[in-house]
């Protein structure tokens, strides 16, 4: 933060070149600020990929390495979504993929070879180090102040907002993509000013690398058109916008058309058709620009600002017809629920599920952004004073993202780079300001002749009306004043630096698949449940044994373990996870069934109730019974697993449903004997469980890990007498009874 | 190739057949509303003075005097009449504009034809290879917006507008342009 002052402050004294050697070592030091900051996690844990998704990356990235692009390209993955498969080449975003793999063959020929591992590890913080890069370059289109940039940049390489999803080891789409949107919407600004199209066709070429890289990508396909849109709409239409507009999307929907998961979908989705309809209203707006040109006549030129409006209804009409006939594909799902919050909870569960998915809670903003949430406004404002065209855009992308970070906790993603720039514009406003060392002449009325930055810049914030700001005689005169204000600012910075590295190390540097917890005397103690589990999996199981686990987990079997899963975190068959979710949720003799026809071997569960662990599958259960209950609401009822008064309950007031359901028992089989005699409780719902424990009879149990998170269930073959296997059960537990009273045999039967 | 032959087709304006229905024009306007054409956004041309001095010195008097019945007819008729118009549009292109525009406007015309055609197929045959169907179609609509745009940026009157783009600079973007282009075609066709 210090070092952007100097900045300020040897403007006057160095030279240009001084001046820009600074900058370019202050942009290093920020990036490298950005990079360690991201560092946490690798040195209190290990280098590690962390999560869910990561974990599928990583495969894919392997995969990429060791078989080739094209093998790449066309592959069929048969380890997951048994018995499906997946058509991965086909329905992945490669570009993250195809960047490590690059970088790992760039090393490799530099004779230097990096583990695949390392390089995913780090690709995300390398990547930070670039995206404040890129906002210094689009702050610094928008202002005149060199110390704006260089705030924003020092801002986006921090703010906890973009850390959350870019520490070492998330190995993300996000990790690269938040850097090209940045990049391209500084090539966009970049393009609209100069109206070139050489400006244009880089816009397009790293819309499409955008494009290869994250679902996020229609973001920018929505916010461009509407920038250009909203400037027509102001009556600022120019060939440059024609210009840079145009080449864009010419450009650009090819290259998004090249990736097979996108496809035809730029001509075909709802999503894409306004980026479509303004590049229509271009051309039509462009044609009457050149015939007005030639025309002798104003009454003509309303004709055709009517033709246009005419021609625009009649398209737009065209485009709904179209959807409802169904050539364009309506919104999907996940796009409806960015305007109905509660849409996708009724219809789409699987999208509700995720916790990503779900609406910000407001502490997040402040948590997040820290003091840059009050600066943004003011930064959103300044921009409205001037208005050009490039502030337009600040101002669109400002509102646009602020409604999105609202809906859903993941897009907070997309509004932190836009409040590292308000926010910039904002501070910079008061440093420039205030960090003037020249005190202006002490007479107000000969004021005129001072033209430095303060004045100017004072004099854009300062409305005309008042008349006080008349007659401005601008600048700060005291010294107190000035040191106030500016302790004041540098305050602020620093508890910001302290809040982010709080937050960074406290909350984002966790990789979820090791756990840290605290010993009695401060130690760190780490919890390897997971790796243990899967470790055994991948010792203990033949190489083609079927785990089912709820979807969660699904990745991160097929990364760890290695071994086939049937649902995974690629959620694109809804019908499959339902029936999982069916297994999980019904009685056993349900169950079996479908565990047979899916050769289903292995069944994996996460139990928190040890260890006070809240992610588990009983706190998840209700979203399996939701899903399973929208494909089969007659089968599966959430209702049924509330108790009458509603609750959700795991004590002996559980409801029959659930105590019977596959799930609760292999959470609590066996809890039991931990505890003394009826005294078993469950520390992460805080129930006292009831005092015999479910007994299980179609699956076994094959392995606990340490602290109970992971327990594995071996389903069982077919009995060999060709009985069910609750009586099979009931035949072995009453052959030892009788073994120890003969008489209690039977009563244990008709129990049973 | 395909350019030149639409180019051929496009007569020049030293060609009399084209220039004399032009200055036909011309002079039926001038004479029937005092002069409601005024050319005036193009300072440099030199049409805009006077309604006298606005009709070309090397206008031919055999088409005016052959068309005098015919606008008597016209005179009556508002002057916002289309085809009016639409004449009037077309004399001023054809002499103001310079003949490298008119190779780019040519050729412009050239890609909406074959927009359409390609269009016009795909409704009446089927969009079997979609992919061959769209990168053709987009490859059309692609060099037209990247002609366009070379066309406004080369065109003197914008000079404000693109200050910093000279003529050569454009071409070259436009080259670039092209090449990305057609590369990303050429990929998608399958």
């Amino acid at each position: 933060m210090a070092t952007t002052d100097d900045g300020q402050f040897l403007k006057k004294v160095s030279g240009r070149n001084t001046r820009g050697l600074l900058r370019v070592i202050i942009l290093c030091l920020i990036a490298g600020a950005a990079v360690s900051s991201r560092l946490f996690s690798v040195i209190r844990f290990e280098s590690i990929i962390h999560e869910f998704d990561p974990w599928f990356n990583f495969r894919a990235t392997k995969y990429l390495v060791q078989n080739g692009f094209y093998s790449f390209w066309d592959w069929f993955d048969d380890r997951t979504w048994h018995p499906l498969g997946r058509v991965t080449g086909g329905t992945l975003y490669p570009g993250l993929m195809v960047t490590s793999g690059i970088i790992y063959h760039l090393l490799r020929f530099l004779a230097l070879p990096v583990d695949i591992r390392n390089i995913c590890v780090l690709l995300a913080p390398g990547f930070s180090g670039l995206t404040a890069l890129a906002t210094y370059l689009l702050t610094s289109e928008m202002v005149t102040s060199p110390s704006a940039g260089l705030l924003a940049a020092a801002f986006m390489g921090i703010t906890p907002g973009y850390i959350s999803r870019s520490v070492a080891g998330s190995y993300d789409n996000e990790a690269i993509a938040i850097f090209l949107l940045v990049f391209t919407f500084y090539l966009w600004i970049k393009a609209v000013k100069l109206g070139s199209m050489f400006w244009g066709a880089l816009t397009a070429l790293f819309y499409g690398y955008m494009v290869s890289a994250w679902g996020g990508y229609v973001f920018i396909t929505n916010l461009l058109p509407l920038h250009a849109f909203v400037l027509i709409c102001m009556g600022r239409y120019s060939p440059r916008l024609y210009v840079s507009y145009c080449s864009w999307y010419a450009l650009g929907t090819l290259a998004s058309m090249q990736i097979p998961f996108v496809g035809f979908l730029p001509i075909r989705s709802s999503e894409h058709m306004s980026a479509l309809g303004v590049f229509g209203l271009l051309q039509l707006v462009g044609f009457v620009e050149w015939v007005r040109t030639q025309l002798p006549n104003k009454q003509f030129q309303t004709l055709l600002r009517a033709l246009v409006l005419v021609v625009f209804v009649v398209a737009l009409g065209a485009l709904v017809l179209l959807t409802f006939s169904g050539v364009i594909a309506p919104w999907t799902g996940r796009f409806y629920s960015l305007w109905d919050t509660g849409y996708a909870k009724i219809h789409i569960p699987i999208i509700a599920s995720v916790s990503e998915h779900q609406p910000t809670a407001w502490p997040a903003f402040f948590f997040d952004l820290n003091m840059m949430i009050w600066l943004f406004p003011a930064g959103v404002y300044m921009c409205f004073k001037t208005l050009t065209d490039e502030q337009v855009f600040i101002v669109i992308y400002a509102v646009l993202a602020s409604y999105f970070a609202g809906v859903m906790v993941r897009l907070m993603l997309t509004l932190t780079p836009i409040v590292c720039v308000a926010a910039a514009m904002a501070f910079s406003q008061i440093l420039d300001t205030y960090l003037d060392t020249k005190t202006p002449k002490a007479d107000a009325k000969t004021n005129e002749s001072p033209a430095d930055s303060a004045k100017v810049a004072a004099a854009a914030v300062l409305p005309d009306s008042l008349r006080s700001t008349r007659t401005p005689y601008i600048g700060i005169y005291s010294y107190a004043s000035k040191i106030t204000v500016i302790g004041a600012s540098a305050i602020y910075l620093l508890l910001f630096v302290l809040h982010c590295t709080w937050v960074t190390s406290n909350a984002y540097s966790s990789p979820s698949v090791v756990l840290a917890s605290r010993l009695p005397d401060g130690s760190q103690h780490i919890i390897d449940d997971y790796r243990e589990a899967y470790y055994w999996l991948r010792q203990n199981t033949p190489e083609n044994a079927k785990i089912m686990s709820w979807w969660d987990y699904g990745y991160q079997i097929g990364g760890m373990a290695d071994r086939p899963t049937l649902v995974d975190n690629n959620t694109w068959n809804n019908t499959h996870i339902a029936t999982v979710g069916k297994a999980m949720s019904s009685r056993e003799e349900v169950s079996y069934p479908i565990m047979r026809q899916h050769e289903v071997d292995y069944v994996l569960v996460v139990f928190g109730g040890l260890l006070r662990y809240s992610g588990d599958d009983i706190n998840k259960f209700l979203w399996m019974v939701r899903i399973a209950e929208g494909i089969w609401p007659e089968e599966v009822k959430e209702r049924d697993f509330f108790t009458p008064r509603g609750e959700y309950r795991v004590d002996d007031q559980a409801t029959p449903t659930m105590r019977n359901s596959l799930m609760y028992k292999m959470s609590y089989y066996n809890y039991n004997s931990l505890f003394p005699a009826g005294q078993a409780e469950d520390r992460v719902r805080g129930a006292k469980l009831p005092a015999e424990g479910p007994q299980l009879s179609t699956v076994e149990e094959a392995f606990t890990s340490e602290n109970w998170i992971i327990r594995i269930y071996k389903v069982k073959d077919l009995d060999n007498f060709g009985r069910d296997h609750q009586s099979a059960v009931a035949f072995d537990h009453g052959h030892k009874k009788k073994r120890a009273s003969k008489k209690k045999g039977p009563r244990v039967l008709r129990v049973e | 190739m395909p350019p030149k032959s639409r180019v051929s087709a496009i007569p020049t304006p030293k060609d009399p057949a084209i220039t004399s229905p032009s200055t036909f024009k011309s002079t039926s306007s001038t004479s029937s509303a005092g002069g409601p054409i005024t050319f005036g956004h193009s300072s440099s041309t030199p049409y805009t003075p006077k309604p006298s001095t606005n009709t070309p010195s090397k206008s031919s008097s055999t088409a005016a005097g052959k068309s005098a019945s015919a606008t008597s007819t016209k005179q009556q008729l508002d002057p916002h009449n289309a085809g009016d118009v639409l004449n009037s549009i077309w004399r001023k292109y054809m002499e103001q504009t310079p003949q490298r525009v008119k190779l780019m406007d040519a050729f412009m015309g050239f890609l909406i034809v074959v927009g359409v055609l390609q269009f016009l197929y795909c409704l009446i045959v089927g969009n079997f290879p979609f992919n061959a169907f769209l990168s053709g179609f987009s490859a059309t609509v692609g060099q037209f917006v990247l002609t366009a745009s070379l066309r406004i940026q080369t065109n003197p009157e914008n000079k404000s507008e693109f200050g910093s783009i000279s003529n050569e600079r454009a071409f070259a973007d436009f080259v670039f342009g092209s090449l990305l282009l057609h590369f990303f075609c050429v990929n998608f066709i399958n």
